[in-house]
């Protein structure tokens, strides 16, 4: 019974999950505090603070462990896969059914189509990036951390993976000056 | 190996990309597309599309799509559990550890530091999807197509699943 409803709590918290991470949180917060009581509004909070830090998506990382609290390992498998499974079986149908009529001139037309739509969506996501990236580092470390990384990624062929490493790294080892100044809270974006 | 590939190509995405489902976006392409060559700029900004008109995490969608297709189901459980596997173990692991440290500002360095990085990896991407549209469509439909859907989606604000299934039609209709 307890299975069953981590499922169907993640079920719809996956299906309904609508614009990526920020959309599933409060969907998250509805099932395992208002409806099955599972955490505290306070544990809630925390655990989503703590995702924020972590890399990696944010609802199943949530997910995961609350089923992992609620029912050990199998209700954290069962959780993670309640959050993502069906979207992932309709897009492999979807797609290999579209593969099919690959060589009919109209979908060639679609697939073309689409390409400049989705640029728009990214051009639309690195203008949020930088913009959050001013509001906390102000212009000119945006500035300086962009160019060196376009430089360093198209020039130089380095895997950007080795920059944000070394960057995380550094947060985490730099000497820390006494006046911080606070970030302004923020949901993270992760989806 | 194409297992080991796999659970390669999207563990390192899954364990730097930090800052959610956009951020992991173009670290996915740097591996399926630079890296293994399993698809064309093409091929990826249409499952793109797709996996952006359907519900649920982006990163988890694009590991179990791209991983049936490299090696069917098993591939597509290696793709899921390579993206989800390294931060979900380390947020049960640390959580305790970390509670301590929520309010910590290295904590939120980290995630400001990079963010930099990836707004430049996105716009990289951005930068070659339009390249790559002027390429087969032309300039003429490509600056068309990004002016209509950034209207649409910016200002009247339309979902993206709509504007996609629009530009889709139109494709078939007159790109045909």
């Amino acid at each position: 019974m307890q299975q069953w409803n981590l499922f169907s709590a993640f079920f719809r918290v996956g299906m309904l999950g609508y614009g990526g991470g920020p959309s599933s949180i409060p969907l998250v917060h509805k099932e395992v505090v208002e409806k099955y009581k599972w955490l505290s509004d306070d544990d809630f909070g925390d655990i989503l603070a703590l995702g924020n830090s972590l890399p990696g998506p944010i609802a199943t990382k949530m997910a995961g462990y609350i089923g992992y609290r609620v029912s050990g390992v199998i209700g954290m498998m069962n959780a993670v896969l309640a959050t993502i499974l069906p979207t992932i079986i309709i897009m492999i149908v979807l797609i290999t059914s579209l593969n099919n009529l690959r060589d009919q001139p109209w979908v060639a037309g679609m697939t073309q189509a689409v390409v400049p739509v989705v640029g728009v969506m990214l051009a639309k996501l690195t203008y949020d990036f930088f913009k959050k990236a001013k509001i906390q580092l102000g212009w000119i470390v945006t500035i300086l951390i962009g160019t060196a990384s376009l430089l360093l990624i198209e020039w130089a062929g380095v895997h950007p993976g080795i920059i944000i490493f070394a960057l995380l790294l550094y947060a985490l080892v730099r000497p820390m000056r006494r006046k911080e100044t606070t970030p302004i809270n923020q949901q993270e974006q992760s989806s | 190996m194409n297992l080991w590939k796999i659970f390669i190509a999207f563990f390192i995405p899954g364990i730097v990309g930090y800052g959610g489902g956009p951020a992991s976006i173009p670290l996915v392409e740097n591996e399926v597309v630079d890296r293994f060559h399993w698809m064309n700029v093409s091929e990826f900004s249409e499952m793109l599309a797709m996996a952006n008109a359907l519900p649920g995490p982006i990163a988890t969608k694009m590991a179990g799509f791209i991983g049936y297709q490299q090696g069917g189901i098993l591939g597509s459980f290696v793709g899921v559990i390579a993206t989800v596997g390294p931060s979900l173990l380390l947020m049960i692991v640390l959580l305790s550890l970390l509670y301590k440290f929520k309010d910590s500002p290295r904590v939120k360095t980290m995630t400001n530091l990079i963010r930099p990085v990836i707004a430049i990896l996105l716009g990289i991407m951005a930068f070659q999807f339009f390249y790559n549209s002027y390429d087969t469509a032309g300039w003429m439909q490509t600056a068309g197509l990004i002016l209509v859907s950034f209207l649409l989606l910016e200002k009247v604000k339309l979902h993206p699943a709509f504007v996609i299934l629009g530009s889709l039609i139109y494709g078939a209709v007159f790109l045909s």
